[in-house]
C-alpha cells in the first residue's frame, strides 16, 4: 500500500466526478437544477461505447458520448425552460429516460472490446518525485483534460463576462433579463453544456476508468453523488475537482487498506475486519447530507453560495412567450 | 404560439414512437401458422415497477427472475444463457424474464404475478429470491419454483439449485499458479464479494489449486461487499496488483482483473462465457446454466420433478474453464504455460466431466489452515454441509468453511 498509489488511483476514478459535477454546476449556476445527471452519464456511457466500438475510433466515441449527454439534457430544457414544470420531477424522469434510452440502444454491447483512450506518462514533469508519479504517470488522456478543466471553467465563471451572465441568470434572472441578457437562451445552452458533460463522464467509465458495458450497473450511481458533491463544492468548480478527486482516493484508499497487516506500527483495524471499510465508505454520502441539509435551510445555502434563481422558472412577467 | 407548437411536436413525437414500439413487439408472432410459435414474444402488462411478460397458450411456460440486467456481461447473462439455451432446444416450451428485481418485497410480487399469470416453472436466480420463492411456492401448488444458490426447499414444487463452481475455481488456481511461477512473481490475488460461505470457499479452492502447481505463492484478499460495480472491481483489481499480485482472480461480475492489469500480469473472470475477451485474461470460470435448465423443465412438464437440494457437479457439463472446454481455444498467457501444468489441469478437468473428480475431491486432506491448524486430516473430505456452512449463522456443519488456506495471508472476515 502506498500513498502514490491510492492518490493516482483518486484522481483516475474521480475524473468521472469532476466532469459530471461541473457540468451540473454549469447548469445549476444558470439556475436549472438537473436531477437527470445519472441518465445523462449512463445515455453518454453507451453512446461513447457503441460508437467507439463500430467507427474504430475513440474519439469519435467521445463526441458521440459528449452529443448523446447534451441532446437528453435538450429535453429537461424544454420541459422546464420553455414549459416552466417542476425542475426535480422533470430531472427525475430524464434520469429514467436516459436509463432506458441507454438500455435499449446498449443491448448487445457486453464483452465488447472498442479502442480506449489512450494512457501514457508526461516526460519530465513525470520525473518530479512524489508529484509525478501521482499526476503524470500512466493516466489517461481525460485524466489530463480534468487537470486543465477545472480551472478553466472556475476562471470562466467568475472572472469573465459570459461567466458573468451565466451568474447573473441563476441569480437574478428578471435583472439579467433587463440588461439585455436573452435569459432563456442562456438557460438553455448551460443546460446542454452540463449535459455534454454528464455524457462525457459516462464515457470516462465506460472507455476509460472501468472500460466495458455492463448496461444499468456501468454507472452505479455516480451521477447522484456527482449531484451531492456539486451542492458540497459550493458550487465551485475547483472544490468539485477536488471533491471529486477525494471521493476518488477514498474509494481506492479502502481497499489498499484491506493488504497491510500493520500500519504506523499498529494492528491494521481494516486487516482485521474489513467490515470497518464501511464507515469509511459512508463518508462521501454522509458529507452529502450535511451539504444537502444545510444547502435546504435559505440563509445557510446562500452563504453557501447556491445561486438564488436555482430551482425557480423564469417566467417573463409582462411580454409573455 | 410558439407553446403550442412545440406541444404538436412532442405530441407527434410521441406518437411516433409509441407506432414503432407497438409495431416491434408483434412483428415476431407468426399468425399464420397453424401450430403455436413458443419462440414468438408473449404480451407483457405493466405491474407496478415491472413488466411481467404474459404466458403463451399451449406451451409449457418458463419464467426467469432476474437481479440484475439481462446483459450485465456476467452472472445474469449467464443465466438468460440458459434461458436461450432452454427456449432453442426444449421443443414447445415458452420462455421470458423480468430483470433488475429487487429483493425481498419487490421479488415476491413479481414472482406471484408470474406464478398468477399461469407460468409453469419460474426460476429464480439470485440468493435474496430465496423467501419469497417459498412464499409464493405454497400459494401456487401446480407451479414449480427453482431458487438458485439458496437452501430451502418443500419437498414438492419448491427446490434450489447450485454447482460447484470450486472446480472450475481449483483448476483457475493451477493455471494462476503456474503463470505466477513462470513470471517469478509467486503472487496472486482475490477479489472476494460478501464474507459468505461460497466466497470462502471458492477462494480456498483457487488457493488449493495454486497451491498444487506453485508451493511458494501466497494469496492477497480485497473484500468489495458488491457482486456487481465496474468501478470498485477495477479499483480491487489495481489495488491487488499495485500490492504486487501477478495473477488477480474475481468472485465478482466484471473483467475487471483483465481489464486492470498492468502489462506482463494477468487476470482471471468469472460467471460469464463471453467475459475473457482481452488477451490479459487467463481463463474465466463459467456457468453453463442451459442443460440443467432444459433437463429441469422437462422433468417438470413430466411431472416428476420433486423440488429438493440438487447441488450439480462438473460431469453435469454445467461449469466450464474458458479455453479448454469443447471449441474453444487457449487464452495466450496459457498457452506459453508449462506443459506439465497444462497437461495437470487437462487431466484433472477430464476427469471432473467424467465425475471422478468432484468437489470433495478438491477440498480432501491434508489442509491447513492460514493460522497453523490442521483442517482436514490426510485423506479426508470435507462434507457437502461443510462446504457451505458457518457454525456462527447455525449450520450443521462441523469442519465448516470459516477457515483460509495455508497460503492466503489475509485475515478471515469478522462475521456479525
Amino acid at each position: 500500500m502506498s500513498l502514490i498509489t491510492i492518490l493516482n488511483a483518486g484522481l483516475a476514478t474521480g475524473t468521472i466526478l469532476l466532469f459530471a459535477a461541473i457540468g451540473e454546476i454549469f447548469a445549476e449556476r444558470a439556475g436549472v437544477l438537473n436531477l437527470g445527471v445519472e441518465g445523462m452519464m449512463l445515455l453518454g456511457a453507451m453512446a461513447g461505447f457503441s460508437t467507439s466500438l463500430a467507427t474504430g475510433n475513440v474519439w469519435l466515441g467521445l463526441l458521440a458520448a459528449i452529443a448523446a449527454g447534451g441532446l437528453l439534457s435538450l429535453a429537461h430544457g424544454v420541459v422546464t425552460i420553455h414549459l416552466q414544470a417542476d425542475q426535480v420531477v422533470s430531472g427525475l424522469s430524464l434520469t429514467f429516460l436516459g436509463t432506458g434510452l441507454a438500455l435499449v440502444f446498449g443491448e448487445g454491447l457486453t464483452g465488447k472490446n472498442p479502442p480506449l483512450v489512450p494512457k501514457f506518462d508526461i516526460p519530465l514533469l513525470g520525473d518530479i518525485p512524489f508529484i509525478g508519479p501521482v499526476f503524470f504517470e500512466g493516466h489517461s488522456l481525460l485524466v489530463y483534460v480534468g487537470y486543465f478543466f477545472a480551472p478553466l471553467a472556475w476562471f470562466y465563471i467568475f472572472r469573465t463576462r459570459p461567466g458573468m451572465h451565466l451568474r447573473a441568470v441563476g441569480e437574478k434572472p428578471e435583472a439579467a433579463d433587463t440588461m439585455g441578457i436573452n435569459v432563456y437562451r442562456l438557460r438553455y445552452f448551460y443546460v446542454f453544456v452540463g449535459g455534454c458533460l454528464a455524457g462525457l463522464a459516462g464515457a470516462t467509465i465506460s472507455l476509460s476508468v472501468s472500460p466495458g458495458w455492463y448496461s444499468a450497473q456501468t454507472t452505479s450511481g455516480q451521477g447522484w453523488i456527482a449531484i451531492g458533491l456539486v451542492i458540497f463544492a459550493q458550487w465551485n468548480p475547483l472544490q468539485a475537482a477536488l471533491g471529486g478527486y477525494l471521493f476518488g482516493a477514498l474509494r481506492r484508499g479502502i481497499l489498499d487498506l484491506q493488504g497491510p497487516p500493520m500500519l504506523f506500527g499498529f494492528r491494521n483495524p481494516l486487516f482485521i475486519n474489513s467490515n470497518y471499510g464501511f464507515f469509511l465508505q459512508m463518508v462521501p454520502y454522509l458529507l452529502t447530507i450535511v451539504a444537502l441539509m444545510i444547502g435546504s435551510r435559505a440563509a445557510a445555502r446562500k452563504r453557501l453560495g447556491a445561486p438564488a434563481a436555482l430551482g425557480v422558472p423564469y417566467i417573463r412577467g409582462e411580454r409573455g412567450l | 404560439m410558439q407553446q403550442k407548437r412545440l406541444w404538436l411536436i412532442l405530441l407527434l413525437v410521441l406518437a411516433l414512437l409509441v407506432a414503432c414500439g407497438g409495431g416491434g413487439g408483434t412483428s415476431t408472432t407468426d399468425t399464420t401458422a397453424p401450430v403455436v410459435n413458443c419462440g414468438a414474444e408473449g404480451g407483457s402488462e405493466q405491474v407496478g415497477k415491472y413488466q411481467i411478460p404474459a404466458p403463451i397458450e399451449g406451451c409449457y411456460n418458463v419464467a426467469f427472475v432476474y437481479v440484475g440486467p439481462h446483459d450485465d456481461g456476467g452472472w445474469t447473462q449467464a443465466h438468460d444463457v440458459g434461458r436461450l439455451y432452454v427456449q432453442q432446444n426444449v421443443p414447445g416450451v415458452h420462455t421470458a424474464y423480468v430483470e433488475n428485481v429487487a429483493e425481498g418485497a419487490d421479488s415476491e410480487q413479481v414472482i406471484r404475478s408470474l406464478a398468477r399469470k399461469g407460468f409453469d416453472v419460474i426460476f429464480t436466480t439470485s440468493f435474496g429470491f430465496m423467501d419469497a420463492s417459498e412464499t409464493v411456492a405454497e400459494e401456487f401448488p401446480d407451479v414449480d419454483i427453482i431458487h438458485i444458490s439458496g437452501f430451502k426447499s418443500n419437498g414438492a414444487n419448491f427446490g434450489n439449485l447450485f454447482g460447484a463452481m470450486e472446480n472450475m475455481k481449483y483448476l483457475a488456481g493451477m493455471l494462476a499458479g503456474s503463470r505466477a511461477k513462470m513470471d517469478g512473481n509467486p503472487k496472486l490475488g482475490y477479489i472476494a464479494t460478501f464474507p459468505i460461505p461460497e466466497e470462502l470457499r471458492l477462494g480456498n479452492a483457487f488457493a488449493l489449486g495454486a497451491q498444487k502447481t506453485c508451493p511458494e505463492c501466497t494469496i492477497d484478499v480485497r473484500w468489495i461487499f458488491t457482486w456487481h460495480d465496474p468501478v470498485v472491481e477495477k479499483e480491487a483489481a489495481a489495488s491487488l496488483f499495485s500490492a504486487g499480485a501477478q495473477v488477480v482472480m474475481t468472485g465478482a461480475d466484471t473483467p475487471a482483473p483483465a481489464e486492470a492489469a498492468p502489462p506482463g500480469k494477468w487476470g482471471i473472470t468469472y460467471d460469464y462465457v463471453g467475459n475473457c475477451t482481452i488477451d490479459a485474461c487467463l481463463t474465466s470460470m463459467y456457468w453453463n446454466w442451459g442443460p440443467i435448465y432444459a433437463d429441469i423443465v422437462e422433468r417438470s412438464r413430466n411431472g416428476t420433478y420433486v423440488g429438493g437440494s440438487e447441488y450439480f457437479d462438473a460431469d453435469s457439463g454445467a461449469l466450464g474453464l474458458y479455453g479448454f472446454m469443447e471449441g474453444e481455444t487457449l487464452q495466450p498467457g496459457v498457452t506459453e504455460l508449462l506443459e506439465a501444468d497444462l497437461q495437470m489441469v487437462r487431466d484433472i478437468l477430464a476427469q471432473m466431466l467424467a465425475g471422478k473428480f468432484t468437489r470433495f475431491d478438491v477440498f480432501k486432506g491434508p489442509i491447513y489452515d492460514n493460522r497453523g491448524n490442521l483442517v482436514l486430516a490426510d485423506g479426508v473430505s470435507l462434507k457437502q454441509e461443510d462446504l457451505d456452512g458457518f457454525a456462527q449463522f447455525g449450520a450443521p456443519c462441523e469442519t465448516c468453511m470459516y477457515w483460509w488456506n495455508q497460503n492466503i495471508t489475509a485475515e478471515l472476515p469478522e462475521l456479525k
